[in-house]
């Protein structure tokens, strides 16, 4: 076998500069593959972690019928205090959940006493808040980092567009459950970045001041954002708490608690199918190179060598030793151009992460782009190539094992 | 026991709707350790002949035993594996591996057809190189050896697998007088030395001078068996 190797690799040297052309076309293929999967995970990633890390959480639950409604963000699908405790004791059970933040969202009114606008409010608390949405704090552009009683964060556009600044007093105006009128004056504690999406609007008190402003007298919450400890078992964690959660039913027999991951909460999750989709046509791209250069350069070997063919098969080569031979070229050129795309790779990764190529999402500016070269994404490409390098050498390489001693013997 | 030994052999090839009848019922045996040539104008049927013999080709009707073994009913694989035990080959244009050094070339067939321990393999291949007097060539490759150099070369792959025959196909054709004597010596002392058995197809009268028997061929017909000078040794 070892000298197989060694007869195939030297009859690839035979051809040194068709070998480095089809090998140079397979590690630009790799390469290209490399730099965009890495390039569009990181984008991926880095918008998933903004999203989850700045507003929604890993994972959200509501009040069964909630999120239907959610434009009007309903106080009467807020769940009880009963509620609330099953599900705490519920999250406490499920082992990977890193924290959990009760929310209180309701619409309002906003007024600066001169002008009156429309705002979405969060009632938090500000510890566990920060706790699940870690970027929250940092999405603060003028004020203090962390929400107090009797103040307000207001996001950056309502704040332009009315002309406050942190200090200011302002009015909140909300209708209760019961649909009377409430309001209540707060300081403005700082200005917030806003980010894409319905959410980018947001506004944040204290949750205490939001039980007050909506005269409730016990605690109702509208969600409950949880955050992992690992995200990658998010789909492990949801599913678990789900049917932690399974026992509780409504009136109608369906689940009282409604349970989503920030896929079914964001339509940035559409974007990333979009991008695993465009990653999927792009394998295909590197597929379609690899198999026609290899199958192309093993076909030439084969139409060049038909009396070395002939030659070896009259001393005595098996024809499957002839078709081995002929794998292992593929074989090799599979591995060279992957060997080779792989160094690329990582210098040109090396390249953009140290240019810090910045860009625009939405309203998030001067976000850095830094892939990075996951293994499991090398293995799975260098495997592709290398199979399909085989596959394309298994045509030439069975024609090649075919042939009968005498033919090729006589081929001028 | 003759090594070679054939009875109404025939070869039909069909070329469209033409049907070239290569060799018409031959008969002849070639004993063990005796140096044959088959002779003959081009066209005569000699390198189909030899074709036949070495498993490369298959006969249309009639019987041939090459070693004990009716070559006639083996499919391709056995027919390599008994190539690569019992024959070898010399070709005409040398047919040596480009891309192997003279001593990787004659190494080939123990490697990738015979299983031979490093040790015996090493030996076998230099005393060869010794014997045909290219030992000192055995780290060039073909291309930076001369066609006399290059022959001896694919001798000496021949008989390292220690086969029972040897076949020739004009095998100085492409040689010099000198040389080819010189190559047609080492045969000579090849069979003498290994008791191998030489078979060729030629036109070459330096062959024909030296073998002792000669079978002439015309229109794929024996039409003459004479003995030769060459078989004083044995």
């Amino acid at each position: 076998m070892f000298k197989l190797v060694k007869i195939a690799f030297r009859n690839l040297l035979r051809y040194k500069r068709r070998t480095l052309l089809t090998s140079s076309l397979i590690a630009v293929g790799v390469t290209f593959v490399l730099v965009f999967v890495s390039s569009s995970s990181a984008f991926k990633n880095l918008m998933i972690s903004q999203i989850t890390d700045s507003m929604l959480g890993h994972i959200q639950v509501h009040k069964q019928g909630y999120m239907a409604s959610i434009d009007s963000l309903p106080l009467t699908m807020n769940l009880s205090q009963k509620q609330y405790e099953k599900l705490k004791k519920a999250i406490l059970s499920v082992p990977g959940i890193q924290a959990y933040s009760p929310r209180i969202k309701f619409a309002g009114m906003f007024s600066n006493f001169m002008e009156t606008t429309n705002i979405r409010i969060n009632g938090v608390y500000p510890d566990k808040e920060t706790d699940v949405v870690p970027l929250l704090p940092g999405r603060v552009k003028q004020g203090e980092k962390v929400i107090k009683k009797g103040e307000i964060f207001i996001p950056e556009l309502l704040a332009k567009g009315l002309n406050v600044k942190v200090g200011n007093t302002v009015v909140v105006i909300a209708t209760n459950r019961d649909g009377s009128v409430n309001g209540k004056q707060f300081r403005v504690g700082a200005v917030i970045e806003s980010v894409t999406g319905p959410g980018g609007r947001d506004g944040y008190i204290h949750i205490e001041d939001a039980k007050e402003l909506l005269r409730l007298e016990e605690m109702e919450v509208s969600e409950v954002a949880l955050r992992l400890k690992d995200f990658d078992e998010l789909h492990r964690v949801s599913s678990e708490l789900q049917s932690a959660l399974s026992i509780d039913v409504n009136k109608s027999g369906k689940p009282l608690f409604d349970v989503r991951t920030w896929e079914a909460l964001s339509p940035f999750y559409n974007v990333s199918r979009m991008i695993e989709v465009m990653t999927f046509f792009i394998r295909l791209m590197l597929i379609a190179i690899v198999l026609i250069s290899v199958m192309n350069v093993m076909i030439m070997a084969v139409f060049e060598r038909i009396r070395e063919i002939g030659t070896i098969a009259a001393i005595g080569t098996r024809p499957g030793k002839i078709l081995y031979l002929f794998l292992i070229e593929g074989f090799f050129l599979g591995v060279v151009g992957t060997f080779a795309g792989i160094i690329i790779t990582c210098l040109t990764t090396y390249i953009i992460n140290a240019v810090e190529i910045s860009f625009n999402f939405g309203r998030q500016v001067g976000l850095i782009l830094s892939p990075r070269l996951e293994i499991e994404q090398i293995v799975l490409i260098s495997v592709i190539v290398i199979v399909v390098s085989i596959l394309a050498a298994l045509q030439p390489a069975f024609k090649a094992s075919r042939m009968e001693p005498i033919n090729a013997l006589r081929h001028v | 026991m003759s090594l070679i030994s054939a009875q109404d052999l025939t070869k039909v090839y069909t070329v469209g709707e033409l049907r070239v009848h290569a060799i018409k019922s031959v008969s002849f045996v070639v004993e063990r350790s005796s140096f044959v040539s088959f002779v003959g104008p081009s066209g005569s049927g000699k390198t189909t002949l030899l074709n036949l013999i070495g498993c490369l080709d298959r006969p249309t009707s009639g019987s041939l035993t090459v070693a004990g073994a009716d070559t006639s009913v083996l499919s391709r694989t056995e027919a390599a594996d008994f190539r690569g035990k019992n024959l070898g080959f010399i070709f005409q244009d040398f047919n040596l591996m480009p891309i192997l050094t003279v001593y990787e070339n004659v190494e080939y067939p123990l490697l990738v057809i015979q299983n031979v321990s490093n040790e015996e393999r090493k030996k076998r291949i230099l005393s060869l190189l010794d014997t045909v007097g290219v030992l000192d060539q055995k780290d060039k490759y073909p291309d930076q050896i001369s066609g006399g150099q290059k022959q001896r070369v694919a001798i000496a792959r021949a008989l390292v697998t220690n086969p029972r025959l040897v076949l020739a196909d004009e095998p100085t054709a492409n040689l010099d007088s000198k040389t080819a004597f010189r190559i047609i010596d080492t045969m000579h002392q090849m069979r003498d030395e290994l008791g191998v058995t030489f078979v060729f197809s030629t036109h070459d009268r330096k062959i024909v001078s030296e073998v002792e028997h000669i079978y002439t061929l015309t229109d794929g017909k024996i039409t003459e068996k004479a003995e030769g000078q060459g078989g004083g040794d044995v």
